[in-house]
């Protein structure tokens, strides 16, 4: 079971996706693919199923049908683990603990690739905020801190739950430079937004989701 | 990118529950009140006659550290929950069994081992006899760890429910019963003259077999709950 990828095999695959919840389908079934250096916008509105979708890419979830290739392979926990790094509306880290310790912690479980901690920060705006506890930040100081340890992770496939929410314009343009340098450097993006009030500024296809039950 | 080695992310974890504990050093204090405040009932209640104090002290003892270590179980995951971070160690690729075992070991070691310290002077305000503090010290060495790694798979069960403290103390204090029966009745039969080294030795038994599965059921338990 060790056939090494195919080269053009896509970072991410769906052949049939989808999850229902107490027999009752959220999303799916879909099918898509990420190659590298692209970015996927999900679209859909409230109730769509797009962070659904995200949970169960990310491996938090699991599919009720279909199945998900990684780099051509099939996803199992550990490689799922090593290859997607994913932000959702929590921001996974403590309120108590500074900037910097939050992500060495997370540097510590997951592994890491990136820049360097202090660079990472840097790059978020964080600098000069290193050893503020997450508590004393802002709804969108603590965002970026979240963008951070996803830069720190340096996995190839970013997951990312409405990355757009809680940010200023500043923060928007942030989550923006952040995902072209990503793509710019073969890795993929998958995000999802409820509005079109942000796009990011690379080659984008879109996923739509719609409803997958019609309002009774 | 790099794969974080095992050693490093129990480092780690251990390292950020530790400094989470000390950042509310406050609360910490709270199960040692507890546990102080239930003993305390008991002469009270029954009146403080050193003779039967004594009697019933070893029971009074191991009831009032088992209590004050339920309350601390439902805490044990519930920022982690809250924040998010539980969803980041899950999709951590060090196995969540391992992250999960080195959070209880801490939780055991900042809430269950300062209970146990104490517990020599809560012996003394019950007038438990001298040679029966070693007995009774020892069953909650043996004990209190196993309590834990117990609590944490039933504490992980119940991850999903929002308001799960008293679901959680009926779900966890009939697993808990084995333990009490043991450690508390290995300083009954102490106290009698009779022999108590085999009511420690299941304890230890039980401990040994909880260090490997516990956290293994926690783990599984979590990715259900969260599910």
């Amino acid at each position: 079971m060790t056939t090494p990828p195919a080269p053009d095999a896509p970072l991410l695959l769906a052949r049939g996706l989808g999850f229902s919840r107490n027999d009752e389908p959220v999303f799916g079934p879909l099918d898509f693919r990420l190659a590298p250096g692209e970015a996927l916008l999900v679209l859909g509105g409230n109730g769509a199923g797009k962070t659904t979708l995200l949970r169960v890419l990310a491996g938090l979830l699991q599919a009720s049908a279909g199945e998900v290739e990684l780099s051509g392979r099939p996803v199992d926990r550990q490689h799922l683990a090593r290859g997607s790094a994913y932000l959702g509306h929590l921001h996974g880290h403590k309120a108590d603990l500074g900037a910097l310790e939050n992500l060495a912690f997370s540097q510590a479980i997951q592994g890491g690739g990136g820049p360097g901690i202090e660079a990472a920060l840097a790059e978020v705006g964080l600098a000069g905020h290193e050893d503020t506890p997450a508590r004393r930040l802002s709804a969108g100081q603590n965002k970026r801190l979240a963008l951070a340890r996803l830069r720190l992770q340096g996995a190839p496939l970013w997951l990312l739950d409405e990355p757009y929410a809680n940010l200023d314009l500043d923060g928007i343009a942030l989550v923006n430079r952040l995902i072209q340098g990503h793509v710019a450097e073969g890795g993929s993006v998958l995000l999802t937004t409820h509005g079109a009030y942000a796009a990011p500024p690379v080659p984008v296809r879109t996923l739509t989701l719609a409803a997958a039950r019609s309002p009774a | 990118m790099s794969a974080p080695s095992l050693l490093a992310a129990a480092r780690a974890q251990a390292l950020r529950d530790l400094r989470l504990v000390w950042r509310r050093r406050g609360d910490a204090a709270q199960p040692l009140l507890f546990a102080l405040m239930v003993v305390a009932l008991f002469p009270l209640a029954l009146g403080a006659d050193p003779q039967q104090l004594a009697r019933i002290a070893p029971g009074v003892l191991w009831v009032a550290v088992l209590l004050a270590s339920l309350l601390t179980l439902d805490t044990l995951y519930r920022s982690d929950v809250e924040d998010g971070s539980l969803e980041q160690m899950l999709l951590a690729p060090v196995p969540l069994a391992w992250l999960l075992a080195v959070r209880v070991g801490v939780h055991w070691f900042t809430a269950s081992l300062p209970l146990v310290v104490v517990t020599p002077l809560l012996a003394e305000l019950l007038f438990l006899p001298a040679d029966l503090l070693p007995v009774l010290m020892a069953s909650l060495l043996l004990g209190t760890p196993l309590l834990s790694l117990m609590g944490a798979v039933v504490a992980a069960l119940t991850v999903g429910i929002r308001r799960s403290g008293m679901l959680l103390a009926l779900l966890a204090l009939p697993l808990f019963l084995p333990v009490l029966v043991f450690g508390a009745g290995s300083v009954m039969a102490a106290a009698q003259g009779l022999p108590w080294i085999g009511a420690l030795l299941l304890l230890g038994a039980g401990l040994a077999l909880a260090l490997v599965l516990a956290p293994l059921a926690a783990a599984a338990a979590i990715r259900i709950a969260l599910n």
